[in-house]
């Protein structure tokens, strides 16, 4: 009977504030619509062009055949070098995340807390990140050549013998890890600005309570920062995923000619240690013109990392609410 | 009240149903369409353009800087029969930008290519026009290129490129070194080969290498497969068109060899150690021009990098040494080049045989592009022409060039797909990681025919 009578007693919405609305709602799409064509034109249809194009025997230059999943067959199945291509990219999807997190906090860390010449280490530290990857690459194969490079020369001042680097097929990674470290300058600018911004009651409160320097950056800083951190991690493994020009340069050097990028004749010297997934996606793209194998490539790509995106959000979203139910 | 508004919201809901069908359908549609560019391949050859004819010819080459200049020179000798032609030289094009632009449906009307790896995949999806309907209008003939050279501009019967400058490879050695050692002679087969590389190689006190008699370290410089191979009579497909490197005795004959060279150094451990301290290939440090290497095999390009980045050095050039079995082979050697095509939907075909023509078969032109760029020119008449400048390390290229025994890579429709499965298995090899030569050559051939069955030629 409320019912009724409420329903009765509400008169009809305005025609004016129909109208009003209506209008409200095309400023909106108008304003909305830049963001949703370039959604559409950047992200929705090449994502759905990829799917299409995974189920097809593409060429580039022909019109695409249907083959069905025997794309995604091949690469369970008769594909070999998909499979070091995959290790390669996992192993630095892992140690490199680790790494890079690691040594960006470390370093914000310290520069949080110097007294003194804060601006001029932090745009020492940042620099590195503004290098071409392709130029910052060479010189790092410069800088860990076994025979004349600087570092082995002083590592062996110190008695340690360096071994080969790039050259050899158990260290190219790590020495890739080091180039990717060395221009890490962004992240730590951003794990930087996170640092300064906790509230520096919670270390005096801390102290108070008598937490020594470990306690305190493990209950309150970490804490803090941790958006910041799962941020990192997303962009590392994004960063790992993606790895691709400096793997390029890396394994055409190893081979004796350090061509740039996309030119290069070898790919994945030595012993396709430097053979990252993306590589291997770019070379049956556009060397070997199996477009269809690449964008199913491509689609293990994007499920993959947007499986770890979802993994890590969640894990955010969960230790957010219990710190807010703490 | 809820009534209305619900029926608002169904009727919102279904207006974007239908935006999103939309959507979706727009896009299936754009996927679907977006494959074939408009162009000609019609197989008939374009009318040459009238004298007075004024057009833009677009060329794409991955030339840049000096060699770009000297292309760009021999591009613009079509002016002298077709003086209102402009030839518009694009630089720094490789095999990629080349495919996008004829993917885009804007290609060049003339696209010059380094490799002849993309050969056999250009021409089996059609990228490049069939030429022979231009061969036969305009009656060239064609013997006047090596046969060789012929056959790595044609797939499949189907002539879609024409080859411009030709790259022979040969054996580049130390002089100085030779006569200290007491050689007399250059190696003409593999044992003398391996003899002269233990004669002149040196170590260092710690059992370091100080100087490599012979590397052979692959891939490395131009040690790659597709460069040692004629050397030793193997060839990468039967007549099936199928990889079969497990059966032939010629590519087992060559892994051995390898790791005969491998186990005189003292491991792969000791020549990757060495092998890291040498320049890049095209760099003023690269190994035979440091005096780090005595003998090398490389392209005749060699000649002229050495004159200008390492002009003290005292050497010389030979054949190749080929397997003992083989010597009536000796003096013949692996040549490739450079390509020179027109794409499809090229906008003015006609004008880009004429220039095609023009640096392909035009005895002055060639000679000035050879004497410019420091390769061999391709057909016989140039290889005599009194003009070509042909100092004694470059004439051995030239003589290799007309031996009548070069060998080319066999264009494939799966790229250079089977070039680095062998270099990669060649790399494992060396690193000690194939037990089993032939079964790893087995599984070198199931990655071939793999690759081969993905492409619609291919099995």
């Amino acid at each position: 009977m409320a019912t009724t009578l409420s329903a009765r007693a509400a008169p009809p919405p305005a025609p004016a504030a129909a109208r009003t609305g209506a209008r409200r709602y095309r400023t909106a799409a108008m304003f909305m619509a830049p963001a949703g064509l370039g959604f559409l034109v950047f992200f929705a249809y090449p994502l759905v062009a990829t799917v299409y194009y995974s189920f097809t025997r593409y060429d580039l230059i022909n019109p695409p055949q249907f083959i069905g999943f025997d794309n995604y067959l091949r690469m369970f199945t008769s594909e070999p070098l998909i499979r070091t291509a995959a290790y390669n990219t996992l192993w630095l999807v892992v140690v490199l995340t680790v790494c890079r997190v690691v040594f960006a906090l470390g370093v914000a860390s310290v520069i949080s807390r110097l007294k003194a010449g804060v601006g001029l280490v932090r745009t020492l530290c940042y620099l590195p990140s503004l290098a071409p990857p392709a130029a910052a690459t060479l010189a790092f194969v410069f800088l860990f050549n076994s025979e004349f490079g600087p570092v082995n020369r002083f590592l062996k001042l110190v008695g340690i013998d360096g071994g080969l680097w790039f050259n050899s097929p158990t260290m190219s990674k790590p020495a890739l890890t080091l180039l990717a470290l060395w221009g890490s300058g962004e992240l730590m600018i951003i794990i930087l600005a996170a640092l300064l911004d906790v509230p520096p009651e919670q270390y005096e409160a801390a102290q108070l309570d008598g937490a020594g320097p470990i306690r305190r950056f493990w209950h309150v800083t970490l804490p803090s920062i941790s958006p910041v951190l799962t941020f990192g991690v997303i962009n590392s493994i994004i960063y790992a995923l993606q790895f691709f020009t400096q793997a390029i340069v890396a394994g055409s050097a190893a081979a004796g000619s350090a061509d740039v990028a996309g030119n290069s004749k070898y790919i994945g010297a030595p012993l396709n240690s430097t053979l990252t997934y993306p590589v291997w996606l770019y070379v049956q793209g556009f060397r070997y013109f199996n477009m269809g194998y690449a964008a199913a490539m491509a689609v293990l790509l994007f499920v993959v990392s947007a499986g770890f995106t979802w993994v890590l959000v969640r894990q955010l979203r969960r230790s957010s609410h219990q710190e807010e139910t703490v | 009240m809820r009534t209305l508004t619900y029926a608002r919201r169904t009727a919102r809901g279904r207006r974007l149903l239908l935006l999103a069908a939309a959507v979706v359908a727009m896009l299936a549609t754009a996927c679907s369409g977006a494959a074939a560019p408009s162009g000609s391949g019609s197989g008939q050859a374009a009318a040459p353009p009238g004298r007075d004819d004024k057009l833009t010819v677009t060329v794409y080459s991955k030339f840049t800087s000096r060699e770009y200049d000297v292309v760009t020179k021999a591009l613009n000798n079509l002016r002298v029969k077709y003086p209102n032609i402009e030839v518009k030289h694009e630089g720094n094009q490789d095999d990629d930008k080349i495919t996008q632009s004829i993917r885009g449906g804007n290609p060049p009307d003339v696209a010059i290519s380094f490799y002849t790896d993309n050969l056999g995949v250009w021409c089996s999806n059609g990228s490049f026009q069939d030429l022979q309907p231009y061969i036969e209008r305009d009656r060239i003939d064609l013997n006047q290129i090596p046969k060789a050279v012929r056959d790595y501009t044609v797939y499949q019967g189907k002539r879609c490129a024409m080859p411009m400058l030709a790259d022979v490879f040969g054996l580049y050695y130390n002089t100085d070194m030779f006569a200290k050692a007491g050689i007399t002679a250059p190696p003409k087969n593999t044992t003398e080969l391996l003899e002269d590389t233990k004669k002149l190689t040196q170590f260092n006190p710690d059992g370091s290498i100080k100087v490599a008699g012979f590397l052979p370290s692959m891939p490395f410089y131009a040690n790659q497969a597709q460069y040692w191979a004629p050397n030793f009579g193997a060839s990468y497909f039967g007549p099936d068109g199928k990889s079969h490197l497990a059966d032939s005795p010629a590519w087992q004959a060559m892994f051995q060899f390898q790791k005969q060279l491998v186990d005189f150094y003292g491991g792969h451990e000791k020549v990757e150690q060495f092998k890291s301290g040498l320049g890049d290939e095209y760099s003023a440090d690269q190994g035979f021009q440091a005096g780090k290497l005595a003998m090398a095999y490389d392209g005749e390009y060699r000649d002229a990098f050495i004159k200008d980045q390492a002009p003290t050095l005292k050497f010389a050039t030979a054949p190749a040494p080929v397997l003992d079995s083989l010597s009536a082979q000796y003096g013949g050697g692996f040549t490739t080049g450079t390509i020179i095509a027109i794409p499809k939907g090229a906008k003015n075909p006609g004008a880009a045989w004429e220039l095609i023509k023009q640096v392909t078969l035009d005895t002055g032109t060639l000679v000035e592009l050879a004497n410019g760029l420091k390769n061999v020119p391709s057909t016989t008449a140039s290889l005599t022409d009194p003009k070509l400048v042909a100092d004694p390390q470059f004439k051995t290229f030239l003589d290799i060039y007309s031996s009548g025994k070069l060998v080319a890579n066999p264009p494939s429709p799966i790229g250079d797909a089977h070039l680095k499965a062998v270099n990669d298995f060649a790399e494992r090899w060396l690193a000690g990681g194939v037990p089993d030569l032939t079964a790893g050559l087995k599984q070198v051939d199931a990655q071939i025919n793999d690759a081969l069955a993905q492409k619609p030629t291919g099995g």
